[in-house]
């Protein structure tokens, strides 16, 4: 099983849906809209070519400079007996951000998606008990977004042009 | 049969027939700040929720402002058991998102520092499962010897539990004649320990009627749990990060990846204990091939990385490209190249993964870490369900729920 193989395959059954097609250091990474999202993961884990069924990792990325699709939800994917592994994306509108849940295909992801709500306020639809995890219940904000920078604005005591980001 | 079938409750009686318990968060039995609501009957258990974040520190938000050297002191608080194979792990990762190389007495004596680092997670998971079970001797025996290891450590990086050890491209110094010879005494001494500690439990009745069966699961619901490392290698299922993907010259070793069958805390222990000699052994070829290194081979501590490696402190003094090398890294000025990577290692817990996105600034675009126990955690209420209060405690601590890892 190759990256060439399994874009194949994925590009036979969804045609122009994947779009955005890499291999950053050797990983295939695509990505989908989200009405696409459970459809690719559940052909990924049914097929018995792909069989990816282990979820390693899933985690959203904020980009605010593009509009309509500032968050990004990323899985990993795993097929263990190939040892082949996928990177695959979806982009959602920070207005908006709603996408279906993994929960029914992967236990793991329960308390990665909360991880993800809680961090960034993605509303994964169908997840059986959304809240926040490690940060407190009363939190009204997600934090992880770029619009909260890390160090306390009201500082002005440190010139920034010079050092750091 | 269950008790409650024998209470009845006069109507309108606000009173329930199952008890509510508090598990944690600082309770002694679970080793670290896990809170478990459980509900039980008697003594057995009907459901557990578990809470976690009592000891979240930001830690991927805090790494989208620093560079990639200061990373590494917050990887260290992430699994503090076993802190090297952190560091090393996020070394490695960076190193492959430079493109950087590393000699192989560099790959050898990471590989030494890793796996001590692994004896050392197990041996404290271990001996603790024991000391839950009420068998308090092997902690004592087996607990001297993180002594030993610590020893080592601070004899290569000068610090015992948050180690900070290594840099990118290698080591901070040459590991001194002083540190092989701690590790040797632990090569000679460690085995004959591990060895009675395996004799007082192994097929000790009292252990084995505590922990087989208990918190028992399927290589199936393991892998869709997310189970990585030792305990989805319990469950029969033979994933180790070492093999699949070898890093750090992994490959050129002999080792057997010890799998249990049932996935229960036995089991799991066994695999732990397989998995500490496998590391012994490693060591021993490590070692070996580190000896064979001579004359300016074995002066080879780091790879040829000016931009991120610091200089020497008598260059900074002497000469203007070391020194302007210094400045540039102390300040974090310099630019990480562009790009998205997901690496892995198999750290003592399972796949401990780093996925960093970079757009080509000082510090990460993003950072996040694939923590193994904060995922197979949530699997805790199944392996609980239906098994009595003290197996509760068992699991938790033969799953080796570590608070830092958890938590992040």
């Amino acid at each position: 099983m190759t990256n060439e193989t399994i874009q194949k395959k994925l590009t036979e059954k969804f045609g122009d849906a994947l779009t955005d097609w890499q291999e950053p250091y050797g990983m295939l990474t695509f990505s989908a809209t989200k009405d696409f999202n459970l459809k690719v993961l559940q052909f990924l884990f049914d097929d018995e070519f792909l069989s990816f069924r282990f979820l390693t990792d899933l985690q959203a990325v904020h980009y605010p400079d593009r509009t309509g699709e500032e968050l990004a939800v990323v899985y990993h994917l795993h097929n263990l007996t190939d040892n082949v592994r996928i990177r695959f994306k979806v982009f959602l509108d920070i207005q908006n951000p709603s996408v279906f849940s993994a929960t029914a295909l992967y236990q793991s992801a329960n308390f990665m998606e909360r991880e993800t709500y809680d961090f960034f306020g993605v509303n994964f639809v169908g997840h059986p008990n959304l809240i926040r995890i490690l940060n407190v219940d009363e939190m009204d904000y997600f934090p992880m977004r770029k619009e909260f920078p890390l160090e306390d604005q009201s500082r002005v005591d440190k010139d920034d042009d010079m050092f750091g980001r | 049969m269950s008790q409650s079938e024998h209470i009845v409750l006069p109507e309108g009686s606000i009173e329930k027939l199952t008890t509510t318990l508090n598990l944690g968060p600082t309770h002694p039995a679970t080793h670290g700040v896990f809170q478990n609501v459980l509900e039980l009957d008697g003594e057995r258990i009907l459901s557990a929720v578990s809470t976690v974040g009592y000891i979240h520190r930001a830690f991927e938000k805090l790494a989208e402002r620093r560079p990639l050297y200061q990373i590494t002191p917050i990887t260290d608080r992430l699994n503090y058991c076993s802190s090297p194979l952190n560091n090393m792990g996020w070394h490695l990762t960076c190193e492959k998102l430079l493109g950087v190389t590393t000699p192989k007495r560099v790959d050898y004596l990471r590989i030494i520092i890793m796996e001590l680092s692994r004896i050392s997670d197990h041996l404290i998971c271990n001996s603790i499962v024991g000391v839950d079970s009420g068998a308090y001797s092997g902690f004592l025996y087996l607990m001297q010897f993180r002594e030993l290891i610590y020893e080592i450590y601070e004899e290569v990086c000068g610090s015992r539990l948050t180690t900070n050890i290594g840099r990118i491209g290698g080591f901070e110094r040459n590991f001194t004649n002083v540190a092989f010879e701690k590790l040797e005494q632990f090569l000679a001494t460690y085995p004959k320990q591990l060895k009675e500690f395996e004799t007082l439990f192994t097929r000790n009745r009292i252990f084995m009627d505590r922990t087989i069966g208990c918190g028992a699961i399927t290589a199936e619901r393991a892998m869709n749990y997310g189970f990585t490392g030792p305990n989805l290698r319990a469950t029969g299922v033979d994933y180790d990060v070492r093999v699949h993907t070898p890093y750090s010259s992994y490959e050129d070793f002999d080792f057997k990846i010890p799998v249990g069958t049932t996935g229960d805390c036995y089991d799991r222990f066994l695999v732990r204990n397989e998995e500490m000699w496998e590391s012994l052994s490693i060591i021993n070829q490590a070692y070996k091939k580190v000896q064979e290194f001579k004359g300016t081979d074995a002066e080879v501590f780091h790879a040829d990385v000016p931009a991120y490696y610091l200089p020497e402190k008598k260059d900074v003094y002497t000469k203007m490209e070391a020194l302007i090398y210094h400045f540039k890294i102390i300040m974090g000025e310099t630019d990480i190249p562009a790009g998205e990577l997901y690496s892995s290692i198999e750290a003592a817990n399972g796949e401990l993964g780093f996925y960093i996105i970079s757009d080509g600034g000082r510090t990460p675009y993003r950072l996040h870490f694939r923590r193994p126990c904060f995922i197979y955690y949530q699997a805790y209420p199944e392996l609980t369900k239906g098994g009595m209060l003290s197996d509760a405690v068992i699991t938790m601590s033969s799953l080796n729920l570590i608070a830092g890892e958890l938590d992040a």
